[in-house]
């Protein structure tokens, strides 16, 4: 229990959150909303990542969390720029198009 | 209010509306209001922070995710012109197999997380430590070396990210 909230709660919601993400990167084609879906599951790992470290009272994980905000960012940064990129050349971020690599 | 405490309320909310707002993410056609759904989904998640007490990754959640980063996709969905309802969708055939495998991941993280109840998890410790005072002090002298390379990691990032953005390179 934290603050009078059951710990079950906060994994079945972290779990939707992230089933969400998932759905969003297998049903949509637009590259940029793709990587939107990988940020709602990284906060969904985030969020059930905090709630553990206040259960045990562990700073350990916030510390974490901390780090691994530090590294979207950075993915973020070099995802657009990559895709920003690819748009210059190709006119399109659409995932159908993007995959000439494998023929 | 209904046997429940007022901490338990604002979770409820919190926690609803968060799920709302992340379907919504995933469902709306127009780009710009799925990054303006994102943003506001990152602050119900902060104000989940919050009532964990972790007041300093709520406030570094709402600068770093809302204020940098979806700043960052708006701004590249306006340099490429894609505000418009007419992005191509995929086959209906595909979104029912993207539905129905994400409904049977939820089945089996559900049925195996259902036990947590039995694992003796209870609190123990003390709720203070997502304080700013706490937390720096964990930061800079347990994890001050990994610090260090999280700010080598942002450099090389910022120098990958400005060589792959430029039009050619001499």
């Amino acid at each position: 229990m934290i603050n009078g909230i059951s710990i079950n709660y906060y994994l079945l919601l972290s779990t939707v959150l992230f089933i969400i993400g998932a759905v969003g990167v297998m049903a949509r084609r637009n590259s940029i909303i793709i990587f939107m879906c990988i940020e709602l599951m990284l906060n969904a790992v985030n969020l059930l990542l905090v709630a553990f470290s206040t259960l045990h009272g562990d700073a350990s994980g916030q510390v974490f969390v901390f780090f691994v905000m530090a590294v979207a960012a950075a993915e973020v940064a070099v995802g657009l720029a990559i895709l920003s990129m690819i748009y210059r050349n190709v006119k399109s971020i659409d995932t159908d198009i993007l995959s000439n690599l494998k023929n | 209010m209904l046997g429940y405490t007022i901490t338990q309320w604002l979770f409820g909310i919190l926690s609803f509306l968060s799920i709302m707002f992340a379907l919504m993410v995933v469902f709306s056609r127009n780009p710009v209001n799925s990054i303006l759904y994102l943003v506001l989904t990152f602050f119900c998640i902060a104000g989940l922070y919050l009532l964990l007490n972790a007041q300093f990754l709520a406030v570094v959640h709402i600068v770093v995710y809302s204020g940098a980063i979806m700043v960052l996709f708006l701004f590249v969905i306006m340099l490429m012109n894609l505000n418009q309802d007419n992005e191509p969708q995929r086959a209906t055939l595909n979104k029912i197999i993207a539905g129905v495998s994400g409904g049977m991941l939820l089945v089996v993280l559900v049925g195996s997380l259902k036990g947590g109840e039995q694992l003796g998890l209870q609190s123990y410790g003390s709720s203070q430590i997502g304080l700013v005072k706490n937390l720096g002090k964990v930061l800079f002298s347990e994890f001050l070396f990994p610090f260090e390379i999280a700010s080598i990691l942002l450099l090389a990032a910022l120098v990958g990210s400005i060589m792959i953005g430029k039009k050619e390179i001499k």
